[in-house]
This record gives C-alpha cells, sequence and structure tokens, in this order.
C-alpha cells in the first residue's frame, strides 16, 4: 500500500471575483521510502497540493478528490483524528520555513512542542530527544536554547527539518526547502535530507522550481503546469530525454555549464505561465509551445503513455507518426 | 546530459532593428496622464462604494455640508439676532413654530443649529489644513533627509505632543485673545505632531523602496524623488489622516468654544452648548437646547471618522498588490 | 618570491583602446554602530570591508559577469559603479575619465537593471510613466532628431519586446506578468540610449521557463545596440549562457577572471572549483562543498583570505606544493596566470607556472588581520 495517494485532486480557492481552479485533477502516488519530485512555476498548484494533504488550506476552500494517506482519506477524517495525523503520519517543511520560527522562543521549545503536543512525551523527554534530532540535521545540540536570529539561515533550516521529523512521520513533504539559501548551503542541505532520506526509510514529496535540483534526489519527477501534471517517470529519464515540450523548456533554463549547445543561446519560452483564472482552452501550453499543431487548441490531452513507467500530456505523444510543426 | 534547446518558436518574436519610430500615439504625455488619473478615481470610487460604512459617512456630511452651505435658505439670519421679532418665547419646548424649541433669548434652536454648522465645519476644515501642512512638510523632510535634520524635526514634535493639548490650548486662546483666526491657529498648530509622525514613518518606509533607488540610479534629483514617489505613496495616508483629524478639530473648537475660548460673536455648536451650560438648561431641563448641537457633533464627527476608516481601508497598499 | 605581489588591473579581452568602464582598488566599507559609552572607552565600530580592494574593467560591447555568494560585495560593487555607494577609497573611469562630484552625464550613459521588477516599479505609475522617468529627470523631451517624448517611450518598449508598445502605456505594473515586468524595467533603461547598463542579478525573480526569453534579450540588445553589460549573478549557469568574461568574487575580492569558457572549464582558484562542483546535477548529492564558517566581512582572514576554507589547505595539498605558509600568511592579488585568465592563488600560480603578472605594486591601506 502506498504511503501516499492522491486521486483526482481538485482545489478551488474562494475569491470575491469567484472560484479560482489552483488544482484540476492531480493524481500520483508515493511509496514506502520513495522521492517523489514535484517541479513546476509559479501557479501551478504544486504548493496548494503541498497544504491541501495536510488540509491546511484556508477555510472555504474546495477540494475534492481523495488524499489516501496510509489507506485513510485526509479529507473525509474527523477533526480529532486529523489532528493526530498531523505530523505524525505526514509533515511538511514549509517554503520560507525560515520565517515560520517564533522569533521569540527558543528553537529547541520550538521543536519539543511538537513532541509534546502529540503526547509523545513529557518535556524531559521531548529535550533528549530534539537533541538528538539536532544532531541528526548536523547541529551541535547544545543550540537547543539558541533563539532563532543566533542562527544563519541554513541553520533555520535544518531547525525546521528537524521539527519535521520531531515525531517520526512516514512521509515529508519539502516545499521549496533549498529556494533562498545560497549554493553551498543548498548544497548542505540537500545531502541532509537525502541522507535523512535514506536513513529514515521515509518517503518525500519533494516540490521546487529548480529541476537539476529534483534530479539529484527524486526516483520519480512529476512536472506540472496550470494545475495539472503534464509528465512524470522516473526522474533521469524525464531530465533527459523528456517528453513533453513543457518539461523540455523547464530543463533548458538551467543550463549545464560547458554544454556548447547553450553558450550565448539562452533557452526559453516566450509567455508567461498561465494565472489560474485564464487558462487557455485545449491544451493550457500551447500558446507558448513550439511544437504546437492545429489539434492543440481544441484538444485537451491526457497524460499519455510515453514509455514504461513514464506519461506525458502531450498529443505528439499519443501519435505515432511526425508532425509538422505549423501554427 | 542535458536534452538540447528547444528551437524557437515558430513565430519568433521580430529581430530588434533600428526601425522608425511608432506613430505617436493620440494625445501627448499630458492626455495620457490625465486618462490615467479618470481611470484611477473610477476605479477608487467604485471600490469605494462598496464600502457600506463608507458610504453611510459620505452622505451625511454631504448632508450637513448642503446645511452648511444653504443656510441662508434653510433659516432666516434674522432668527440670530437677540432683538428678532421672530422670537418666540424665551426657553419654550419644542413646538410647530420652533421644532427645536427656544433658547433662553427666545430663538430658534434650530435656527442656531443650522448657521452653527458653518463655524463649526470652517473651523475644523481650516484648522485641520494648517496642522496637515505644517505636519506633511515636516513629516516629510524629517523622513527623508533624516540625521541632523529629522533628529531636530522629531524632537520639536514630541515637545509639541507631550504637552496636553487644553491647557497648551487654554494659554494660548487667552494670551492672543479669542476670536475665529485664532481659534484655527491653536488648533492648527496643536494638532500637526501626530500626522507628522505617521508621514514620517510612511515615508521612512517609500524611501527604501527600491523603485526610489532606480530613481536615484537615473540620476533623480531630490525634488523629482520627493514629488513623484515620496508623495504619491504618502498622499493617500496623509488623505485619510486629514479626514481623521477634521473629526477631532471639530471636537476641539467645541471644546474651546464651550469654555468661553472661542469667538464670543460668532455662532457655532460649541457656542450653543456654552450659552446653554451658561443659562442653566442643564437644572433647568431644557435639554432641547443641548440635544439639537450635541448630536449634530456627533453625527459629523462620526460620519467624518466612518469615511476616514473605510479611505484607510482602501487605501492600504497591502490591498491593491496581487 | 618575497616581494608582495600587488594587483593587477584586467583589461579585457586584448581590445585596443580604453576600456569604457574601469574600476582601480576600490574600497568600500561599512561602518557598525557603536554605542556612547563604549565609544568613550575606545571601542571602535566594527567595519564591514564589503569591497577590499576591487580592480576590473568592462570593454565596449562587452558582457561581464560578476559572480559570487551573498556577502562577497558583487551588489555592492555594481551599487557603487552606479553611484548609490559611496566608495572608501579607489577611482571609477568612465570612457578614461575619472568620474566627479556630478554624475548626472554619467548616469545617462550607465543605467541599471533591478533584481526585483515588482518593487522596481512605483504602482502608482504607469508602465509609460515609468519609461518616460528617466527622460523627465534629464529634461529630454525630443530627441534630436525631432523624435518626441511618446515616441521615444514607444521604442524603448519595443526593443525590449513590449509590443505593440501603445497598448501598455496606461497599464499599472500590477497588471503585467513578472516577465513583462521586468521588460518595463530594461526599457525605462533603455530610453536613455544607454551605454552600459548594469544587472543585479537579472532573472533570478523570474520563472524558470520566462528567463530564458530575458537573457536573449539582453544578449540582443548587446548584439543590436552594442550595449556593454555588467550583470551580478550568483548562477554560473547563466554566466555560462551569456557573458564573454566572468569574474568570481569572494569577501570583498575578486578571486579569478578571466573568458568564461577559460574560467568555467578550466577553473584555477580552489573556490571557483567548489562553485562549480557544488553545482546541481554536476555530481549527484554526493559532490563536495565547502564547509566551515560563511564569509564574514568583519572579520577577513589573514592571509590569503580563503585559506581557512580552502580544500587544497584541508586536503593538504598546498602544503605538498610548499605554499601553505604562503596561503596562511601572504595576502595576494590577481596574477595573470593564463593569457587572460587570471587568479589570486598560490598554489594555482605555482601549478601553472605561467606567472608572468605585471605585478602591479599598489599602495593599499593596511592589511587585514582578524
Amino acid at each position: 500500500m502506498s504511503i501516499l495517494s492522491v486521486r483526482d485532486l481538485h482545489v478551488d480557492y474562494r475569491t470575491q471575483a469567484g472560484p479560482i481552479p489552483a488544482v484540476r485533477g492531480v493524481s500520483f502516488d508515493i511509496e514506502k521510502g520513495e522521492v517523489l519530485g514535484l517541479a513546476g512555476e509559479s501557479g501551478c498548484g504544486k504548493s496548494t497540493i503541498a497544504s491541501a494533504i495536510l488540509r491546511l488550506l484556508p477555510p472555504g476552500t474546495e477540494v475534492t478528490g481523495q488524499i489516501l494517506l496510509n489507506g485513510e482519506d485526509v479529507l473525509r477524517m474527523k477533526p480529532g483524528r486529523l489532528r493526530a495525523v498531523r505530523w505524525t503520519r505526514a509533515s511538511i517543511v514549509f517554503q520560507g520555513a525560515m520565517h515560520a520560527l517564533n522569533p521569540v522562543q527558543r528553537v529547541g521549545d520550538q521543536i519539543a512542542e511538537a513532541i509534546i503536543i502529540h503526547g509523545q512525551g513529557g518535556e524531559r523527554e521531548a529535550r533528549v530527544r530534539v537533541g538528538a534530532l539536532l544532531e541528526q540535521v548536523g547541529l551541535p545540540p547544545r543550540r537547543i536554547d539558541d533563539y532563532p536570529h543566533e542562527l544563519s539561515g541554513g541553520q533555520k533550516q535544518r531547525v525546521m527539518i528537524a521539527m519535521a521529523l520531531a515525531c517520526s512521520p512516514s512521509l515529508v513533504i519539502a516545499d521549496e526547502p533549498t529556494t533562498a539559501l545560497d549554493v553551498m548551503v543548498q548544497a548542505q542541505v540537500l545531502k541532509l535530507l537525502n541522507d535523512l532520506q535514506h536513513e529514515l526509510g521515509l518517503a518525500m514529496l519533494f516540490i521546487t522550481h529548480d529541476l537539476s535540483v529534483l534530479v539529484e534526489v527524486s526516483d520519480r519527477l512529476a512536472i506540472m503546469y496550470a494545475g495539472r501534471i503534464v509528465e512524470e517517470g522516473a526522474a533521469h529519464e524525464v531530465f533527459e530525454d523528456p517528453a513533453h515540450p513543457y518539461s523540455r523548456a523547464l530543463a533548458g533554463a538551467f543550463p549545464a555549464i560547458g554544454d556548447q549547445q547553450y553558450r550565448m543561446a539562452p533557452a526559453g519560452l516566450g509567455g508567461d505561465p498561465p494565472y489560474p483564472t485564464d487558462i487557455p482552452s485545449g491544451c493550457s501550453f500551447h500558446p507558448r509551445c513550439p511544437l504546437a499543431f492545429e489539434d492543440c487548441p481544441t484538444i485537451d490531452p491526457e497524460l499519455y503513455v510515453a514509455g514504461t513507467g513514464r506519461r506525458a500530456a502531450c498529443l505528439l505523444v499519443n501519435r505515432p507518426q511526425p508532425v509538422e510543426a505549423g501554427a | 546530459m542535458r536534452p538540447p534547446p528547444i528551437e524557437p518558436p515558430i513565430v519568433a518574436p521580430p529581430v530588434i532593428v533600428e526601425e522608425a519610430p511608432p506613430p505617436v500615439p493620440p494625445g501627448g504625455p499630458g492626455k495620457i496622464a490625465w486618462a490615467r488619473r479618470r481611470r484611477s478615481l473610477s476605479r477608487s470610487w467604485r471600490v469605494y462604494r462598496k464600502n457600506v460604512m463608507g458610504m453611510a459617512g459620505l452622505l451625511t456630511l454631504i448632508l450637513f455640508i448642503a446645511v452648511a452651505l444653504f443656510a441662508p435658505l434653510l433659516a432666516d439670519r434674522e432668527a440670530l439676532k437677540v432683538t428678532c421679532e421672530c422670537n418666540g418665547t424665551p426657553l419654550s419646548s419644542p413646538s410647530i413654530d420652533f421644532p427645536f424649541g427656544t433658547d433662553n433669548y427666545g430663538r430658534s434652536v434650530l435656527a442656531l443649529t443650522i448657521w452653527g454648522s458653518r463655524i463649526s465645519l470652517l473651523v475644523g476644515l481650516l484648522a485641520t489644513s494648517v496642522a496637515m501642512l505644517i505636519g506633511a512638510v515636516i513629516g516629510l523632510v524629517a523622513g527623508y533627509f533624516g540625521r541632523w535634520s529629522e533628529t531636530l524635526l522629531m524632537r520639536i514634535t514630541d515637545w509639541f505632543l507631550v504637552i496636553p493639548f487644553l491647557p497648551l490650548a487654554i494659554v494660548l486662546a487667552s494670551v492672543l485673545g479669542g476670536g475665529l483666526f485664532v481659534i484655527i491657529m491653536v488648533i492648527g498648530v496643536t494638532s500637526w505632531p501626530s500626522t507628522a509622525r505617521i508621514v514620517r514613518a510612511q515615508v521612512l518606509s517609500v524611501k527604501t523602496r527600491p523603485y526610489v533607488e532606480r530613481g536615484r540610479a537615473l540620476g533623480a534629483t531630490n525634488w523629482h524623488t520627493m514629488t513623484r514617489h515620496i508623495l504619491p505613496n504618502v498622499g493617500p495616508l496623509i488623505f485619510a489622516n486629514t479626514i481623521l483629524t477634521v473629526a477631532i478639530a471639530i471636537l476641539s473648537e467645541t471644546t474651546l468654544s464651550f469654555l468661553g475660548l472661542g469667538d464670543p460673536l460668532s455662532i457655532s455648536w460649541g457656542t450653543i452648548l456654552e450659552f446653554a451650560f451658561g443659562g442653566g438648561a442643564m437644572g433647568g431641563g431644557q435639554w432641547w437646547w443641548i440635544i439639537p448641537p450635541g448630536l449634530a457633533i456627533v453625527f459629523v464627527v462620526l460620519a467624518f471618522t466612518m469615511c476616514g476608516f473605510a479611505l484607510d481601508e482602501i487605501l492600504n497598499p497591502r490591498l491593491r498588490e496581487r | 618570491m618575497s616581494q608582495r605581489e600587488g594587483f593587477v588591473g584586467t583589461l579585457g579581452p586584448r581590445i585596443e583602446g580604453t576600456p569604457l568602464l574601469e574600476v582601480e582598488d576600490l574600497y568600500i566599507s561599512f561602518e557598525g554602530r557603536v554605542g556612547l559609552g563604549s565609544g568613550l572607552l575606545g571601542k571602535k565600530a566594527t567595519e564591514a570591508r564589503a569591497v577590499d580592494g576591487v580592480s576590473l574593467s568592462l570593454a565596449q560591447g562587452e558582457i561581464l559577469a560578476l559572480a559570487g555568494e551573498s556577502g562577497c560585495g558583487k551588489t555592492t560593487l555594481a551599487r557603487t559603479i552606479m553611484g548609490l555607494e559611496k566608495a572608501k577609497s579607489g577611482t571609477i573611469s568612465f570612457e578614461g575619465a575619472q568620474l566627479g562630484r556630478n554624475l548626472r552625464k554619467y548616469r545617462r550613459r550607465v543605467q541599471m537593471v533591478f533584481q526585483d521588477p515588482t518593487a522596481a516599479l512605483n504602482p502608482r505609475q504607469t508602465i509609460y510613466e515609468s519609461v518616460a522617468e528617466g527622460l523627465r529627470i534629464h529634461g529630454i523631451s525630443r530627441s534630436k532628431d525631432g523624435v518626441s517624448e511618446e515616441q521615444l517611450v514607444a521604442r524603448a518598449l519595443s526593443r525590449a519586446g513590449m509590443r505593440p508598445p501603445e497598448r501598455f502605456f496606461l497599464n499599472y505594473p500590477h497588471e503585467l506578468s513578472g516577465g513583462q515586468r521586468q521588460r518595463v524595467v530594461i526599457a525605462g533603461a533603455l530610453v536613455l540610449d544607454p551605454e552600459v547598463i548594469v544587472a543585479d542579478e537579472p532573472v533570478s525573480n523570474l520563472d524558470a521557463s520566462v528567463r530564458g526569453e530575458i537573457l536573449r534579450l539582453l544578449l540582443q540588445l548587446r548584439d543590436d545596440l552594442g550595449i556593454a553589460m555588467l550583470v551580478v549573478t550568483h548562477d554560473l549557469g547563466l554566466a555560462w549562457t551569456i557573458a564573454d568574461r566572468v569574474a568570481v568574487m569572494y569577501l570583498g575580492r575578486i578571486v579569478e577572471v578571466g573568458p568564461t569558457e577559460e574560467v568555467l572549464q578550466r577553473p584555477l582558484h580552489p573556490y571557483t572549483k567548489a562553485l562549480l562542483d557544488v553545482v546541481p546535477e554536476a555530481g549527484g548529492v554526493d559532490r563536495p562543498f565547502l564547509t566551515g564558517e560563511p564569509p564574514d566581512p568583519t572579520r577577513i582572514p589573514g592571509g590569503c583570505r580563503f585559506h581557512p576554507r580552502c580544500p587544497a589547505v584541508a586536503s593538504g595539498a598546498s602544503a605538498a606544493a610548499g605554499v601553505e605558509d604562503r596561503c596562511r600568511g601572504q595576502d595576494l592579488g590577481l596574477l595573470e596566470l593564463r593569457p587572460n585568465h587570471y587568479a589570486a592563488c598560490h598554489l594555482a600560480a605555482l601549478e601553472t607556472r605561467e606567472g608572468n603578472g605585471q605585478a602591479r605594486v599598489l599602495s593599499t591601506p593596511e592589511t587585514s588581520t582578524s
């Protein structure tokens, strides 16, 4: 049984101007000990999914579909059960996590809070566990009594990771955990996440816009655009031989140094990622797609099979014969 | 190994060539600026209209201002004179002829209240203008230039803030004598410090924004930066603050007049109350003498406050950005 | 070598004639504050040496990438070149002439593009006004050939890829997307026909798929209009994509500079090598990264400022080569170790054995000590 099983998830934000579809039918599975990378740009809905899994979306948001955490549907849980499940089964390392720390509380207390709330220990046991957690994330245990401002950005991020591990969850959702960090610190934190994931056998949902980072840490990769998954498959395969034109463009935005075909030739797409209120007809990517042809504005592609364990939502994948690209 | 980059889209963006300058858009930069201003005003108006509190306040204000403007049409000026034949029996309670009753001279309280609105509103608006002008300039200069000028100006502001309003007003009014002009000055001079502080805080916040730096990088002078970038972003705040200050100014005028420091020759709501108090209306039970001017003050102050709050909500920059 | 290696001015790819923009021995520092009591007791304010002796030059039509992590001083250097910060000492020259106090004329010819396009545009000004601001500041209502202000604004927007330009005149920044806003900022820089554009992280705040277009625009501006660019970035991949030369900064100094292919494919300085190693995907998660404290401009190490974190020192390679004492004790500047390729490293100097740098010994203020 998968640790996490998302089936046909739809999320609509409620606003004065009407409902905004942030997620439009997303399904995926994460097995025990597996890392799924979720890539996409602004407006694609990836952060919404992260919040949806633990029902952390603002009240009034419409969520339909199924989110099965260890077989239980999160969306149909009673509040008591939901609270019990939060953090013990799955936890989140948020985007901008460094700002999520309470500046007037010692970091040790903040980590211990999770343990105490879930009744996994009293104050003394919590403190011992926090010390162990800090060591696990590579911080000296004496930092337990520091305030957030005494730590650097990378250290704060480690604290957030320790917090996420406090109740020994089986799934960790990491939402842009390294985005605001320097490259050196980013490498350190990524290595830490990778090591922890292997040591503890964690399942991870790793969300970021930086494809090159994802390829290193993920087993499988899913690329999102305008609220849907447009390609998924094994990480290296998707990265090195993308089937969907958007994946190809996204990969090209992080050129390899030394690769001559990118020298003085930046690869990019015209236009901008669509706002959820303004999604193009047919294939939502067609206005920006260099390979678009006459069917693209009218037919909305599903995820077609594009190889073993690979799927892509592109009409070209579904056609056996090559197509003449033309407007 | 990376996948090869995507070929440029079929509809490639045209190569930048030194082309002939495009045709002049209709109108010049002046017309464009006006078009923009009209658009922005109508947009703000549409948002304001939705705010119930703001609309209620605005309508009340319009009513009172209309009353003040059309006072000659609504009540005969002669009725304010003690010796007018139109006066009725002194201290009579409300009747058909005198809907708000009469005062100790037999004057119609309704006429008094209607005419009183002129002075009260006028003093309130003028005093606020003085306060706002002083406060905004000091706040702008202190916030923008900083360092010693800021220290100096802010300490002066603090000094004025700390001195309790009423004793200062009383002293000033007594020394300078009564009269409308003095009252306006007194209220203005004692109300500017809070405006100055708010303006300075906002200027400090705007000053560090990247678009101000961009202006500097383009070579902007201090004047350009202050008028083009700082003021437009501080302006709305000043405006909302002004509305609230008018309410306070009207109250202050009432207070000073009530205490006898106002202009003895003019009729304002405060002076009506002063006469009422002096004429023993409290003890004598002549409620009709006190309630109309009192309620008028309450409603006007409330109306200004509601408008001010509504404006504050609307002009809050956080609501403007996506 | 017993004499002190001094700093060397870098004169770009061998182009004859004066470089367009030249910076010599620039020192910029920021002072911390000292309380009254401590000040009376003789405590000095901590000095953060953001830029600690930098010389570099930009040739006409050249794109130079200034790369490094946060805190290395690259942004401070860029801002000082734009006149937004004051240098403690050193000179900045444009077309051979040193900058004086009046920067007005200079500002017409050297423009800046900012990191966050949303914050760089006044939310209360329309696009037209934002772009026209430069013209208005310099009092230009018509160009020399009689082109009116609206036409100049339209032309700038059109060059920046916003077409048709008139459509955007009355828009406000919040009505545009991130990529479009950055184009407006670029148009605002182009409207004065500059010769140099200083771009501070021009694409890092933009969506990944949009970055390529903006970078392509910058390249096109160089190719078609001959604008030279100084691009500040933390992303070496960006430097690989558009830069002719790369200068790598660490703790206020340039530690390596040279043609992009050279520096990024055959790096000489251990810091450059570490930065390249750490780029994702290059070596998997187990790639080596630097340990140790992140650099602190208020406590610059003695000797080579990189030595506490240098992998060559840590691994013993410099000891084996016999230069470890120098690494720990002798500060050094850029040496030309390969044609046009400079690095500030004792070990690299030894290894390449091509150190024929014209060591111009400059009089520097007291060298750093912790």
